[in-house]
């Protein structure tokens, strides 16, 4: 019979997704993750641990299979390869996305490692997200409830990662799933999604930062696109590309952050207008094909988790990809992913600069 | 199945269960009552106290039960804490690598303006007397060494430390749970003013355990109620548990030279075993040590891994040290005998008990054999 790890966070997806490989016939090894301590994130010490709720939450979803669970310890590496990425990247003036990291470092290596050694075939996850395999390779394709998509923070995934994947929810709706869950009686059936970045549960991305490096950081200029002084500002790690609120300014028209430099401790304000660009460009970039196609291409373009995808013409190039939208994008915010799409497939995706 | 975790708990022994089994049914009385009822109940708990003294040589008054190591670690530190207040000495010397519910209780106490030493193992997992004695202050009121280690399994030379604590004024707490009904323990003998045991790591019940405390020390009450336990431990006392663990040691004591020379017998089986593998190490010293714990640092694997694949071969093992929610942590134990990194990271405790047999043992070094030539291969 063929095994499949399953990563179980505690949430509903990731409970029906055990239950959905189950019905088709997989032994599963439900897997729960530690990825921080509570003091690490300053984690409420007032009110009950959350992290072990959701553990729990998993177990008793797991008792119910009646499949073998796990928490495993990956504190550690999420610390360097999540949480460490996460605050450079805000250092440095940069919009990051941890999720992303999570699932390329952590959860398709890491664990899937964990799951070869454990003997399984592939793992699964509950994430929204389609693969399906055509002449010998494997495609990366969105949901079929496009609100809850997932694509998005999936597309670091390789060939090699494809094969060895399950997404047992990428045909269904969250509706669907949590009436499997109701079915079957998870506890967890009516849980909130979780919406915040797991190590900031209450949001607050500046004060976990402060809290965690223990630094400070100083106030500076608010300019205008001229370099004329518009104001003060709280502190760069306050602050992302696209933000209008909480500047603290009041101007003719409303005003947005255009662009972050940490080099002069200094942020541009500008109008809407100021942050439109009808182009951009992307490093690290993963295609999903496994190669690099020759010429440029009509796509879809995502600069943001749940953006709508924007015509463009994307073109290789020896750094990434260069992107030519159709209409002019809002708030390109370096340090975000980029995803590009063909009719909700995956083809590419990468960090904007 | 093959149970090799008898330092996590062991199975309630015949013995146990048949003296329990009458304190859920024909005397269910409280033992605080004066009627026929209660006093059945508090005899009952009163024999298994005079028992309990003779197996481990000290008075029937010196025994406080609690619900277990953990309460009774807590109660000895918190009492040596309340006479250093009185006596204006707020220092404490512990081992690094005792206990979570000592070091966390010294953490407290650390807080609330006592200062903790705590002394470094050498590299076989024992603490040194002339170490100990080296860190007494004239502000020390207590030196709390355990006397076998929970992890590794070695023995401390508490009765050696007694002296030199005996000889400053200084109170000595051991926390025996790891050794009480394994090698013989005897509270005179070992001079300890304070020692700590648990019923279920010797096949009693769990939620019972005892701290003895020497004539002359009231031990501090962690709960206020009623005048239990002489005025140290409130609450109805837990009559089955009480009889269960003294006759669990009663059977443990009464055979122990048998007793040790088999588990003894069969943790060398492992150890000679588990050594032939290629970079594994036995942790702490091959002779001082309890006969049923070893534990190994196994290079090139990860213990998550390990004990997930023993698991489903039925083979039940442990790290060693686990978080709330199950996930391994990285152990103090092995931390503060300087082992760290690759060695650290593929740590295994195997604990036997009298009930392996071996060919369990045989099937054991079989499988960890296989799993870590696997894992040390790569499959991916």
């Amino acid at each position: 019979m063929k095994k499949v790890l399953v990563a179980m966070s505690g949430g509903v997806d990731s409970s029906v997704a055990a239950w959905l490989m189950q019905q088709q016939g997989y032994t599963c090894v439900g897997v729960t993750m530690k990825l921080y301590e509570n003091e690490t994130v300053g984690y409420c010490r007032s009110r009950t641990c959350c992290s072990l709720d959701d553990i729990e939450d998993a177990k008793s979803v797991a008792a119910k299979l009646g499949i073998a669970y796990h928490v495993f310890q990956f504190a550690a590496d999420f610390e360097t390869q999540v949480i460490g990425r996460f605050v450079a990247a805000y250092e440095s003036g940069m919009t990051p996305n941890p999720c992303i990291d999570c699932n390329r470092y952590l959860k398709f290596d890491r664990l899937y490692h964990r799951a070869r050694e454990l003997g399984c075939d592939s793992i699964a996850t509950g994430h929204y997200a389609r693969i399906t395999q055509q002449d010998g390779v494997f495609q990366l394709h969105a949901a079929r409830d496009a609100d809850k998509d997932q694509s998005y923070v999936l597309y670091s995934l390789t060939q090699q990662q494809l094969a060895h994947t399950e997404f047992p929810l990428g045909n269904l709706t969250k509706n669907e799933v949590r009436r499997i869950a109701e079915e079957q009686g998870f506890l967890n059936a009516h849980k909130r999604d979780s919406e915040d970045i797991c190590f900031v549960p209450d949001g607050d991305y500046a004060a976990f930062l402060e809290r965690y490096t223990g630094r400070t950081y100083p106030p500076g200029l608010f300019v205008d696109a001229q370099g004329n002084k518009l104001g003060q500002h709280q502190g760069l790690i306050r602050y992302t590309v696209g933000q209008r609120r909480g500047l603290g300014i009041v101007g003719s028209e409303p005003l947005y952050v255009s662009r972050i430099e940490p080099e002069t401790n200094t942020i541009t304000l500008g109008g809407k207008a100021a942050l439109l660009r009808t182009s951009c460009t992307a490093r690290q970039v993963n295609w999903l094909a496994g190669r690099i196609p020759e010429a440029p291409f009509a796509a879809q373009v995502r600069i943001r988790y749940h953006a709508a995808p924007c015509p463009a013409v994307v073109t290789p190039t020896a750094e990434g990809i260069h992107i030519a939208a159709q209409s002019p994008l809002s708030a390109v915010a370096p340090g975000q992913a980029v995803v590009v799409y063909q009719d909700g497939q995956v083809i590419c995706g990468g960090t904007l600069n | 199945m093959i149970y090799a975790d008898h330092a996590a708990t062991t199975a309630l022994s015949k013995a146990a269960l048949t003296a329990m089994l009458p304190y859920f049914t024909e005397y269910y009385g409280n033992p605080s009552s004066t009627h026929a009822a209660g006093t059945a109940v508090s005899r009952g708990i009163l024999a298994a106290r005079e028992q309990l003294a003779l197996l481990l040589n000290c008075a029937p008054r010196e025994i406080y039960f609690t619900s277990g190591g953990s309460e009774a670690n807590n109660q000895a530190l918190r009492t040596v804490a309340a006479i250093g207040k009185q006596t204006q000495r707020q220092h404490i010397v512990c081992s690094a690598f005792e206990h979570p519910s000592v070091l966390r209780t010294l953490d407290e106490l650390q807080d609330t303006g006592f200062s903790v030493t705590r002394l470094a193992p050498n590299q076989d997992g024992l603490i040194s007397a002339a170490d100990v004695q080296a860190a007494m202050r004239p502000d020390t009121v207590a030196v709390s060494v355990m006397l076998a280690n929970n992890e590794i399994g070695t023995l401390q030379p508490i009765a050696e430390i007694a002296v030199g604590c005996r000889a400053r004024g200084i109170l000595l707490h051991t926390d025996a749970v790891q050794a009480v009904g394994h090698i013989p323990v005897s509270v005179r003998g070992l001079q300890a003013d304070l020692l700590s045991l648990s019923a279920h790591k010797f096949n009693g019940p769990t939620g019972t355990g005892a701290l003895i405390a020497r004539r002359g020390i009231q031990p501090y009450s962690l709960i206020r109620g009623g005048g239990q336990e002489r005025g140290s431990r409130a609450g109805t006392e837990h009559a089955a548990g009480i009889v269960g663990m003294a006759a669990a040691l009663q059977e443990k004591n009464s055979d122990m030279p048998k007793h040790i020379a088999v588990v003894t017998a069969l943790r060398e089986q492992l150890i000679s075993g588990l050594l032939e593998l290629p970079q594994v190490m036995l942790t702490g010293s091959p002779n001082a040590r309890v006969p049923g714990i070893a534990h190994f640092c196994i290079q090139g694997v990860e213990s998550e891994t390990v004990l997930a694949l023993l698991d489903e071969r039925g083979i039940c093992a442990s790290a060693g040290s686990a978080c709330a929610a199950g996930a391994l942590e990285p152990s103090h134990v092995l931390r503060s005998m300087g082992i760290s990194g690759a060695w650290a990271q593929g740590a295994l405790r195997l604990s036997l008990g009298a009930d392996n047999t071996p060919e369990e043992v045989r099937q054991i070094i079989l499988a960890v054999s296989e799993i870590v030539t696997r894992l040390r291969k790569g499959t991916v």
